[in-house]
């Protein structure tokens, strides 16, 4: 009787979560509020100092990177999107190897770009962007000059933001790997939802990072 | 959470063809050569779009609690207001002269 009037006690004391299907969804909102804030000042830096360098003192991002690869990435990451949304909605139906299929298309799609990032940073440092200079010529061959800043904020910034993807792939695999154990049903699948949280939240960086970095 | 499954399920295609199309449409603004300013409001307003999509649809944001959404968007606002806080400091001239004005004097003493 006692222990009865206790627990009544304490339905009214606990104010309802905002998040009242997974507490874990909660605290990863929390963490990416957080991780906003990061590239948030990474990006406010940039901006500064882009802003700083004067109207000529910065070279024009399109005479330096190329739109076209970045772009495909940016289809790549929305298209890895797509397939997590899809794996959840798998496993909210119950099928846990069509959720598995997603998982691995998804997990795919960020090694895709992270290769293609690779790629794309050697052939950058190729050309003569690094963290002290940048390349004597554009892509358009004419001679360029402009802050000497342009390698260290570009790195920075894709850097933190492929070091984002990494953390992704990893954590999308030790879900996969639970996924193939049986741990999610279509009632337990909030590990799911959490993962893809974090995996579209990357995505959503970087539609700013090509925006701010490659196409402004 | 059957019923939200049913809401949510036929639009994911579109949300991912207006991805797609906001991004060709970003390429397409972003390669001629105009007005830096109205190019940047264009494709900053874009970007917005496309990350108010993901958010909203993808990462389920418009089924979550309001008071969610709130939380969420206000750090993306403190991140405009920290541009903006730190625009003065490194685009206006006057602090640079004052920093160059005392290295010059100690060239000059260093002269005489």
């Amino acid at each position: 009787m006692e222990q009865a009037t206790t627990l009544e006690h304490t339905e009214d004391v606990y104010e309802p979560s905002l998040t009242p299907d997974s507490l874990g969804k909660l605290g990863m909102w929390i963490f990416l509020i957080g991780d906003t804030m990061s590239f948030g000042a990474l990006l406010a830096a940039y901006a500064a100092v882009r802003a700083g360098a004067g109207a000529i003192g910065w070279v024009p991002p399109s005479e330096i990177l190329g739109i076209e690869l970045t772009a495909f990435m940016t289809f790549l990451l929305i298209c890895s999107s797509v397939t997590m949304v899809k794996a959840l909605e798998s496993i909210q139906k119950g099928n846990v190897a069509r959720m598995c299929d997603f998982l691995g298309l998804t997990i795919l799609g960020g090694i895709i770009f992270l290769g293609l990032q690779a790629y794309e940073w050697s052939h950058l440092i190729h050309e003569g962007l690094t963290l002290i200079d940048i390349p004597k010529d554009g892509l358009s061959g004419d001679p360029i000059s402009g802050s000497k800043l342009f390698g260290p904020t570009f790195y920075a910034i894709t850097g933190f933001h492929g070091l984002h993807v990494t953390g992704g792939v990893i954590y999308l695999i030790v879900i996969l790997r639970n996924g193939w154990c049986g741990r999610y049903t279509a009632e337990f699948n909030h590990e799911v939802e959490i993962v893809g949280l974090y995996w579209h939240f990357v995505d959503l960086i970087w539609i700013m990072v090509f925006t701010f970095i490659y196409l402004l | 959470m059957a019923q939200n499954e049913h809401k949510e399920h036929p639009k994911y295609m579109y949300i991912f063809l207006w991805l797609a199309i906001l991004t060709a449409i970003e390429v397409g603004v972003a390669i001629p050569e105009y007005s830096v300013v109205l190019k940047a409001i264009l494709l900053i307003g874009l970007a917005c779009g496309k990350a108010f999509l993901v958010a909203a649809y993808f990462m389920h944001l418009k089924l979550e609690k309001r008071t969610l959404a709130i939380i969420v968007i206000i750090p993306f606002l403190i991140c405009v207001f920290l541009v903006i806080m730190l625009m003065p400091d490194l685009t206006t001239d006057s602090r640079l002269d004052e920093v160059a004005k005392p290295a010059a004097e100690v060239a000059d003493t260093n002269g005489n």
